[in-house]
């Protein structure tokens, strides 16, 4: 079946219905990684957002229950070159097609990835629509148009968790890093869920956290009541500076003084918690190969990424050190405050997918709750 | 934090002659760190014994040593230049045992050399597969079982603990020579016992098996404040059992899930950490038990290597480039990446195509020689491709191999196999088996079966069957009802026009109009390390069916250089350096410069070698697709087709055809050279001789015609390289086998056969001229072995050391008749013979030539570079050139042989070329530069001991003043029965010693015993071919030089002599040229 990726600048992509029958909009953004659609299919931080990955072979490896990073697929889309017919791989549980329809996504394949990647960071991302079947192509670019920008949308709500939960890791994890260390004692994280990757989880159970998960929406009184050894803010899709209760809820528990982490929209909502402000990059940074340099030790950590908005570092306070800077372009990927236990990222120390350079950043979580 | 600020002049070390597992993959790397030492402020002290690299030319180093890489050569260089500091991992395994020789000799000490790079702990930890897997047990990864044994009898006991199939791999041997796989005990006998002959340590490692596995490879970077990158994962489409260098690989991996890859890397990061590679950059490859996942550790070299620099070709990172800076103490983010400009090199390159490597092998050379892919390397050379999908880079690699539309994989409707020979071909790899592996599917064979036979991942073999389906339909539809959907299918997988015109069964040129016609053509996508995240800079491109092309012209005047191809016996580094100078000629004329080629082991594949650079394959649908896009912003297109060897020849007259310019000599005139009949005629015009020739169809016309010429006569095809299917016969019988079995003659292939000159001396010759009737003559290379040796197995030496003046005047005279009469513009390669006093030509190439480049380092005048300036219309007058060229001093060139690579078959050389490289001795007298030049090659000559000596009858009188010699130098002799009676009568001691066949201890038993030190044997007809062949082989095996004819063994007795009175020194290149 025909398909047609239109977007809001009226360029229209033809290619080959790769997932499920239908029509989906989005914000198209393009990842570089080149190995790990699943993850990216399933990471929350997506949701609204038509995803193209630039490595042209995708689906050869099939899908596995274990390497999804949340309930199920997050994109609103998908865009690709090249989608295997089959799954090679004794993790794998089925094909890509076979879980994009399952999961009634839609997706195009048959796409010059490279030349919309190209338009992507020439003019920014935009809008598109996905639809397969016989349309025309000139109503999709209207209605691309018509889609609500990404700017201003408070996408959290729609991927976080309805109740709080209790965390159990799987019983085995043959791919899991070996951390660096675990915690001397068990120690209990309270865990924002602003559309967490269930690597995050994973990763803080290696290192001997117990984790409970609660909605984004609830009062950090709540949270704090529970004594935790630590507070997580996750990542999450969308645009940071329209989330002002889990800003006003970011406010509360570092002014608490209990030890605090954030990850991704975790710590663009700490900066804007700490007074500073956010901004929309113009394609963002999502992949696996940013270089980012933790500016302490000098040393590089090569790097999972996947965010459109950051941190202005001109209009942070004083107490507020920048801690890692990205080496593309310069851009904040890491803060510290100077006299609270509160530390983030920009970046994705869990990886799936990607390097797991940044692992240490989750002992060094534990070293600030066992300091307390 | 700084660089290294202490050093200023660093020795850098080549890696030698081209072999199997050792080819341009080392100039591009070496050329490479000289380039970015130098651009540093260092001063770069280079040895290299090879002279057809672009690293020796004077221009690339301050000092240039082309001498032979042994300790004591080194260690002389050392001691006259004193350098702070030694890099020794841009030179392959070569450069890498010299460093630890040298360091074991104390000399490094002695002079107070640093090394930097790789420490000798850690290329030791790497290279002693023992010490390696201790090492990878420490870390917590996991190793195939084995066990490191010294002798026959510790090897049968570990042989039986881990069971059968084993792998043996011998200690310290390049490209894993003398390895191989058993499945049982018999086979395990013979490896090891050679395994352990061959490892210089004489040591083997017996090893679990785990052919079949998934194989990957990981090329890491490290610098020295623990910052790693992984530069680019490569998958081998051939599993485990098949080395790498015979693997059709694939780039990046395709089948490991991201959990997957990230333990490998997290592995390779704790590998590189473990060994401690300090600085640079380090192969390491993987198995994955495809069943479940289980991954192993199996090597990792900590230096630049073939897959290296096919890394650096697949993601545009310059691999060398950077390893040379880490070690100069720079750390990976202050160094800038060259193709965004804005980002720094502490990343790692995402790639958003797919690039495939195919190796191409030359056992048509060796026709006895085993041709089971194993672990042990035997191919000579590779092309790479890129695409948007595997099955395009797939496709076009294969039509880059030259062999055909598409390698011809595809629509061989007739195969003689039956399915029992097919499913053997599936099972036991060969260099044939992907071909067998389409045979199957069009058979209609189940992956399931395919994947049993051969272990590929059925990923690849899905993709295979994707082709053959398509192939199916366009055969099926037909030329009348190929649908544009159809078309566009088969274009954007790879397929060629030429296979979709046979396929769909009509001719090419109307399938491109039809292209044209509904907007289907090949538009070019960059290489830019980042997958279009960022502006790249840089134009290195691959062609792609695709919506958008990011050619982006210029209007300025261009010239395309069409390279050469997969390395290949006959065909190799020196065509690809003459292109390069092509391009370093053009660019200062002002020219833009554009590549054209599809070897990744190449300098002219580097991008910085030219301004714009496709990598694409050498066909003519490919190469024209580059010229109509170039064309399209109006620059004039012209093209060089006469560096690269036969391949761009070949596309030259298509070319012109199809109105290209063609810069230089015109492809008519180098059709009235290569047409026989056209330049026998030419050549009766100027009055000068030429062996009586003929050519014939049929086998009863070659009779004839050899039956007025007179025998004995030499035989081969038309428009071949390299002696491709020569042979000397003499008589009746044996032509009318060579005509029957050998080749297949036509009327449009026909045969030629020219009168043998027995005995003659051959001279070659290479000259330049200009467009006004100009002519130089660059230099007279007299080959030292005698005519009927392919003249890229003999050796020569310019200048001449044994021709009389008057022979060379003539010479002279006739190489400027000719080149005026062919209207050479560029260069024009001669070969001469001398006998009786008569000088004739034997035959005549107007264009580059493998000697180029030697002649270049001898002269100190960049031949290929003046040539070009010459097509572009200088006069060599401008260029100041009004007088035949002159040397100072004695060069001498080598050919180095595989025949190692290959046991069982024979070394004897003949008119069909076998030499996959060579070497250059220079120095004051013949003799000594003759000696460098052996032992460059690897041929230790010796200074005392027992010499053998085996000739002819007809060899027997010549060998008198050899043995006499020999005698003299204080050799004792052995000889067999009837040389020695011949030498005894002529008044010189020598020992008989029995043949092969005559009883013990025979001459295999004092070789092995090594008492004898010196082999001089020439062919002594069939019947005593298996005694003879036997004698040579032992030697090789032995490392003992085998001389094969009376003159290459009277060069070696004034060798020994020469080393005996004036010892050897060393003199850089640069003092050579000094005016």
């Amino acid at each position: 079946m025909d398909a047609v990726l239109a977007l809001e600048n009226g360029t229209v992509f033809r290619g080959k219905a790769a997932g499920a029958a239908g029509e989906t909009g989005g914000e198209v953004v393009f990842n570089t990684s080149m190995t790990g659609y699943q993850e990216v299919l399933t990471d929350p931080s997506y949701a609204g957002q038509i995803v193209t990955m630039t490595a042209p072979e995708i689906g050869n490896y099939g899908v596995t229950a274990a390497d999804v990073e949340s309930r199920g697929v997050q994109v609103a889309g998908f865009i690709i070159r090249e989608q295997s017919a089959i799954a090679s791989n004794w993790r794998a549980d089925g094909t890509l097609r076979e879980y994009l329809v399952a999961q009634n996504v839609v997706a195009i394949s048959d796409v010059d990835t490279r030349a919309l990647t190209r338009l992507l960071r020439s003019s920014g991302v935009m809008r598109g629509i996905i639809a397969t079947g016989r349309v025309v192509p000139e109503e999709l670019v209207e209605k691309a148009r018509a889609l609500p920008n990404m700017e201003g949308a408070d996408l959290v709500r729609t991927v976080t968790c309805q109740e709080p939960f209790v965390y159990t890791p799987p019983a085995d994890d043959d791919f899991g890093v070996v951390p660096s260390r675990a915690g001397k004692r068990r120690l209990r994280v309270a865990a924002y869920d602003l559309g967490m990757k269930y690597n995050i989880l994973r990763r803080f159970a290696a290192h001997g956290c117990d984790v409970t998960v609660y909605p984004a929406g609830t009062p950090a009184a709540t949270l704090l009541e529970t004594k935790p050894d630590g507070v997580f803010f996750s990542n999450g899709p969308g645009d940071p500076a329209v989330l002002d209760y889990v800003i006003a809820n970011a406010r509360t528990v570092i002014e608490s003084g209990v030890p605090t982490f954030g990850i991704c929209l975790g710590h663009q909502v700490f900066g804007l918690a700490l007074g500073a402000r956010t901004y929309k990059l113009k394609f963002g940074h999502r992949g696996g190969n940013h270089p980012v340099k933790e500016l302490r030790t000098g040393k590089i950590e090569i790097t999972s990424q996947n965010h459109g908005f950051a941190v202005d570092p001109a209009t942070l306070p004083p107490e507020i050190e920048v801690t890692h800077l990205n080496l593309y372009d310069g851009t904040v990927e890491g803060l510290r405050h100077t006299n609270r236990p509160v530390f983030c990222v920009q970046y994705h120390p869990e990886a799936a997918p990607g390097p797991h350079d940044a692992d240490y950043l989750f002992a060094q979580f534990l070293d600030a709750m066992e300091r307390r | 934090m700084p660089k290294r600020t202490e050093l200023k002049r660093i020795l850098v070390i080549g890696s030698g002659p081209i072999v199997i597992g050792q080819a341009c993959e080392f100039d591009y790397s070496g050329t490479q760190a000289c380039k970015a030492l130098r651009s540093e402020g260092l001063e770069v002290i280079l040895v290299n014994s090879n002279p057809a690299t672009i690293m020796t030319d004077p221009e690339t180093a301050d000092r240039t040593y082309i001498e032979p890489l042994t300790v004591s050569a080194v260690e002389q260089i050392i001691a006259r230049e004193r350098p702070d500091a030694l890099l020794p991992t841009v030179g392959g395994q070569t450069a890498l045992n010299l460093a630890v020789d040298l360091a074991e000799a104390g000399v490094l000490e002695k002079y107070g050399v640093a090394l930097i790079g790789a420490s000798i702990q850690a290329i030791k930890l790497a290279e002693d597969r023992l010490l390696f897997k201790d090492a990878m047990r420490s870390i917590g990864l996991a190793v195939p079982e084995s066990s490191v044994v010294k002798s026959m009898d510790e090897a049968m006991v570990v042989a039986d603990r881990i069971g059968y199939p084993l792998i043996i791999r011998p200690s310290f041997t390049m490209g894993g020579v003398g390895g191989g796989i058993a499945y049982n005990v018999e086979e395990f006998r013979t490896i090891c016992e050679r395994g352990l002959k061959l490892s210089p340590v004489h040591e083997v490692l017996v090893e679990e098996s785990v052919i079949g596995w998934k194989e990957f490879e990981l090329e890491v970077m490290r610098d020295h404040a623990d910052n790693f990158v992984v530069i680019c994962s490569i998958e081998n489409i051939d599993p485990m059992g098949v080395h790498t260098g015979d693997s059709i690989t694939v780039a990046p991996a395709l089948t490991l899930t991201d959990k997957e890859y990230q333990r490998m890397r997290d592995a390779g990061r704790r590998i590189i950490r473990r060994i401690g590679v300090e600085t640079g950059g380090s192969n390491i490859q993987f198995a994955i038990n495809p069943a479940d996942g289980r991954m192993v550790a199996i090597e990792m070299n900590p230096r630049v290597s073939r897959s290296s620099a096919l890394a650096s070709k697949a993601t545009g990172f310059p691999i060398a480039k950077i390893a040379a800076k880490l070690a100069l103490g720079y750390t990976l983010d202050e160094i800038p990446n060259d193709i965004t400009r804005l980002t720094p090199a502490s990343f790692e390159p995402t790639i958003d195509y797919v690039v495939v490597k195919v190796p191409r092998w030359a056992f048509e050379k060796f026709p006895q020689a085993d041709r089971t892919l194993t672990t042990q390397m035997k191919s000579v050379g590779e092309a790479m491709a890129i695409g948007r999908t595997f099955k395009e880079a797939f496709l076009k690699a294969f039509r880059s191999l030259e062999l055909g539309a598409s390698g011809r994989l595809l629509g061989q409707r007739v195969s003689e196999e039956d399915d029992v020979s097919l499913q053997q071909a599936l099972g036991i790899p060969t260099e044939r088996r992907m071909w067998a592996v389409f045979r199957a599917l069009e058979r209609g064979w189940s992956l399931e079966e395919i994947h049993r036979l051969t272990k590929i991942d059925p990923w690849f073999l899905t993709q295979f069957q994707q082709i053959v389906e398509l192939a199916r339909s366009a055969e099926a539809v037909g030329a009348r009802d190929l649908s544009d959907d159809l078309l566009r299918d088969l274009k954007r997988a790879g397929f060629a026009d030429a296979d979709v015109a046979r396929l769909a069964g009509m001719d090419e040129a109307s399938l491109r109009e039809r292209r044209r016609e509904i907007g289907l053509t090949t538009v070019y996508k960059r290489i830019d390390t980042c997958a279009a995240e960022f502006e790249s800079f840089t134009p290195y491109m691959y062609g792609t069916f695709e919506q958008q092309c990011e050619a982006d012209p210029t209007s300025r005047p261009k010239v395309l250089i069409l390279g050469s191809g997969p390395n290949r016996i006959g065909q190799g580094i020196e065509f690809d350096y003459c292109c390069c100078h092509a391009a370093f000629a053009l660019r200062d004329e002002g020219y833009e410069t554009i590549m054209v080629n599809c070897n990744p082991e190449t300098v002219s594949t580097d991008y910085d070698t030219v301004d714009r650079l496709y990598f694409e394959p050498l066909t003519f649908e490919d190469v024209m697709a580059i010229i109509d896009r170039e064309r399209s912003a109006g620059g004039e297109v012209s093209c060089v087709v006469q560096y690269g060897g036969q391949t761009p020849l070949k596309l030259a007259l298509p070319l012109q055809n199809a109105g290209v310019r063609i810069l230089g000599t015109s492809p008519d005139s180098i059709d009235l050279a290569e047409d026989r009949d056209r330049f026998s005629k030419l050549l009766w015009e100027l009055g000068i001789p030429q062996a009586a020739s003929g050519t014939a169809t049929s086998p009863e016309e070659a009779v004839e015609v050899a039956g007025t010429i007179g025998f004995p006569v030499v035989v081969r095809p038309s428009y071949v390289l390299g002696g491709r299917a020569m042979a000397i016969v003499y008589d009746t019988a044996a032509l009318d086998r060579y005509m029957r079995f050998a080749v297949q003659a036509s009327p449009e292939h026909p045969i030629l056969i020219d009168k043998f000159l027995e005995d003659a001396t051959e001279i070659d010759v290479d000259a330049l001229a200009d467009a006004s009737g100009g002519v130089i003559i660059g230099g007279i290379m007299e080959h030292i072995e005698q005519a009927g040796i392919h003249s890229g197995d003999s050796s020569c030496v310019v200048p001449p050391f044994q021709l009389s003046a008057a022979h060379i005047a003539t010479i002279r005279d006739y190489g400027r008749r000719i080149a005026r009469a062919l209207n050479v513009v560029g260069l024009m390669n001669a070969q001469f013979a001398i006998k009786d006093d008569v000088v004739y030509v034997l035959e005549v190439n107007p264009r580059a030539s493998r000697t180029v480049p030697y002649l270049s380092k001898a002269t100190g005048v960049p031949l290929a570079k003046i040539a070009a300036q010459l097509m572009v219309g200088r006069t060599l007058a401008d260029l100041g050139l009004t007088s035949d060229l002159e040397v100072r001093g004695s060069f001498v060139k080598s050919p180095v042989f595989p025949f190692v690579r290959f046991p069982g078959v024979d070394t004897l050389l003949g008119p069909e070329m076998k030499s996959t490289g060579e070497v250059m001795g220079a120095a004051e007298s013949f003799g000594s530069a003759f000696a460098k030049a052996m032992m460059g090659a690897g041929q230790h000559l010796p200074q005392s001991g027992t010499a053998f000596i085996s000739v002819n009858n007809r060899d027997k009188a010549a060998a008198v003043p050899i043995a006499r010699d020999l005698a003299r130098l204080g050799f004792s002799l052995m000889a067999t029965r009837g040389t020695a009676a011949y030498l005894r009568a002529h008044g010189i001691q020598a020992d008989i010693v029995f043949k092969i066949n005559e009883g013990r201890p025979h001459v295999g038993d004092e070789l092995l015993n090594r008492k004898i030190v010196l082999v001089i044997n020439t062919p002594l007809g069939r019947d005593s071919f298996f005694d003879d062949k036997t004698v040579r082989s032992v030697a090789m095996l032995q490392g003992v030089p085998a001389i094969t004819t009376l003159t290459g063994a009277a060069a070696a007795v004034s060798a020994i002599e020469a080393i005996r009175h004036e010892g050897l020194t060393v003199k850089s290149l640069q003092e050579y040229h000094a005016r």
